[in-house]
């Protein structure tokens, strides 16, 4: 596992007993862009949210943020909520219906002293659109508008982390992908190290760029979100939606058959024509079960995009007549299900070098 | 004619001075409470309800007979105000004072830590999160957000005080001037047959309280919020 130095990392070791639930999480991440937390419902997704922030007074352990120790039970430390200076933006929008919506934003603000403040007043307003909303009632605001109102208001407390519950599951699939570019920009331009809890795989692949999985309470996983999105000895890749995220360049367009060719280290994707700038770093979703295998290279099949790649490993999967396969594409790592039989069909096995078919890959991000 | 004796206009004055500083005195004390109340997971929580609710269900004669004991020459206040040199409070305004706050108590604590029920944890958990120390957001976020709980508590305990009998009788004594409030008023004039007379003060109070009252849900119904007394 990688090291970091003690001054770029979130590092915490967390155990708190609820009835009927155990809380047992340690981890360490890079405090800096945006960490997911991934998990079912039940997880202890929350739960552990609420530990980093202070909010569960019942939680032992340690945690240190970017060198400053939040909480050590062994050195009797324990900063509150309110000295942490950290910003949550919980599942509700929680905005304060007795006050405007101009006055739930200057309430953090005002409470920043002026030389620690890192996010500025128009700043966080433009970011989040909120403009025209400032003299509102929350009441009178849609679900999407509250939630951006939501984020503003965390932001612009200054905080030194960010930690986001949920932020969008109160909304309907149109909001949310209204919400989440909000967010990646703010988190681009303000540089403030998010933690983003979500069982929404969709979310977490246009946003994170490291990923913490939570099973049970516990730490199941930890690194970065490519990497491992691409382990196929992990829950997620078993999922429906399973997959890997591919680091990619619009390379070209194709005007005629209104396609976009995007190139990564491993070869090139075709996707139906995207208005994006040459050059522009995209993300590509590309899912196990929209891949599929052959061993040599099909001209007369209708799919656009063929891969070379090598086996790497394999594992199996809950349904005994699949198996989910690892490949290497140019240091890419691809997720391809295939049935058992087409396996013993054309003899795969670690090394064997084949043409991942891809059916479907979608921009994310 | 002159319907009301200058001994009924020293009632009413007493008796509305003794309502507003029972009520102020109880809203300082009372918010404290209704918040622990609230908010406390202490096993003192369950008895010291109990004692705050109690004198909705005692006599008041019970209040006040213990409470002329405690303040009298032999019981542990009076001998505190003795030895504090303020004198003896039973049959004294400030004995009354003392009374009326117990006795409307639970008329002030309860709707008060309703509102804080209601509000849950959550407003103070975003103040905290916003920076806000403890105190802080209990002024800026708990008390705003309280606001008809700590309304209804004001009027009822306003109106409770208005009315009291048993205690106001037993602790104060009927003393003109001191300690005759609104309610001894009507009771001497009955006592003494002066219908009029207590038409005139059982009327205005049945007015009055009813007024109150009325003020109070229409102020809620416009808001959309019911309010929630007990």
């Amino acid at each position: 596992m990688r090291r970091f130095g003690c001054s770029d990392v979130i590092r915490a070791d967390l155990r708190l007993d609820v009835p009927g639930f155990r809380l047992h999480s340690a981890f360490e991440i890079p405090a800096s862009g945006i960490t997911a937390i991934f998990g079912a419902s039940g997880a202890g997704k929350t739960l552990l949210l609420r530990c980093l922030a202070g909010l569960e007074p019942g939680a032992r352990g340690r945690i240190e943020m970017n060198g400053r120790t939040w909480q050590d039970d062994g050195r009797g430390i324990f900063l509150r909520t309110h000295e942490r200076g950290l910003g949550y933006v919980f599942q509700e929008p929680s905005l304060y219906n007795h006050q405007s919506v101009r006055r739930n934003l200057a309430f953090g603000y005002e409470r920043t002293v002026a030389a620690a403040r890192t996010v500025q007043w128009d700043q966080a307003i433009a970011l989040l659109d909120i403009g025209t909303l400032l003299e509102r009632a929350p009441a009178t605001l849609s679900g999407g508008e509250r939630q951006r109102v939501a984020i503003a208001r965390a932001l612009l407390a200054s905080p030194g982390l960010l930690l986001l519950d949920e932020p969008l599951a109160a909304l309907d699939a149109g909001r949310k992908r209204e919400i989440l570019p909000f967010l990646a920009t703010a988190q681009r331009e303000l540089a403030i190290p998010m933690i983003y809890v979500s069982h929404q795989m969709e979310e977490i692949v246009a946003l994170a760029a490291h990923l913490v999985l939570l099973q049970h309470g516990t730490v199941l996983a930890n690194g970065p979100l490519a990497a491992t999105l691409a382990r196929v000895d992990l829950p997620i890749a078993q999922d429906e939606d399973g997959g890997v995220l591919i680091d990619a360049v619009a390379a070209a367009h194709d005007a005629r058959y209104h396609l976009t060719q995007l190139d990564f280290p491993g070869g090139r994707i075709l996707v139906p024509l995207e208005s994006l700038a040459l050059g522009t770093a995209v993300r590509l979703r590309i899912r196990a079960r929209d891949v599929s295998l052959a061993l040599s290279l099909h001209e007369d099949s209708s799919i656009l995009n063929r891969v070379a790649a090598t086996v790497v490993e394999f594992a199996p999967t809950a349904n005994p007549a699949n198996v989910l396969v690892r490949l290497d594409a140019g240091g890419s790592a691809l997720l391809a299900r295939v049935t058992l039989r087409s396996r013993e069909q054309l003899q795969l096995a670690p090394g064997s070098r084949v043409w991942a078919q891809v059916k479907s890959a979608a921009l994310v991000g | 004619m002159n319907t009301l004796a200058p001994d009924d206009w020293s009632a009413i004055g007493l008796t509305l001075v003794l309502a507003a500083s029972v009520t102020a005195l109880l809203l300082l004390a009372g918010t404290p409470i209704a918040w622990w109340l609230a908010r406390s997971r202490s096993r003192w929580r369950a008895p010291v309800s109990a004692l705050v609710t109690l004198p909705l269900v005692l006599p008041p004669t019970v209040l006040g007979f213990y409470l002329l004991v405690a303040l009298g020459p032999n019981g542990p206040l009076g001998q505190f105000t003795l030895w504090a040199g303020w004198g003896l409070l039973s049959f004294h305004f400030s004995g009354l004072v003392i009374g009326s706050v117990l006795y409307s108590l639970p008329f002030v604590v309860q709707p008060i830590r309703n509102a804080f029920v209601a509000m849950g944890e959550r407003p103070l958990e975003v103040a905290a999160c916003l920076r806000a120390r403890p105190l802080d957001a209990f002024f800026r976020v708990a008390l705003p957000l309280a606001r008809p709980g700590l309304l209804a508590a004001a009027v009822l305990g306003f109106a409770h005080t208005l009315g009291e009998f048993g205690v106001v009788l037993m602790v104060g004594g009927n003393i003109p001037g001191a300690t005759r409030t609104l309610s001894m008023q009507i009771y001497n004039h009955v006592e003494a047959l002066e219908y009029p007379q207590a038409h005139w003060l059982a009327g205005g109070l049945l007015a009055f309280s009813f007024l109150t009252l009325l003020t109070l849900y229409r102020l809620e119904a416009g808001r959309g919020a019911p309010v929630r007394l007990f």
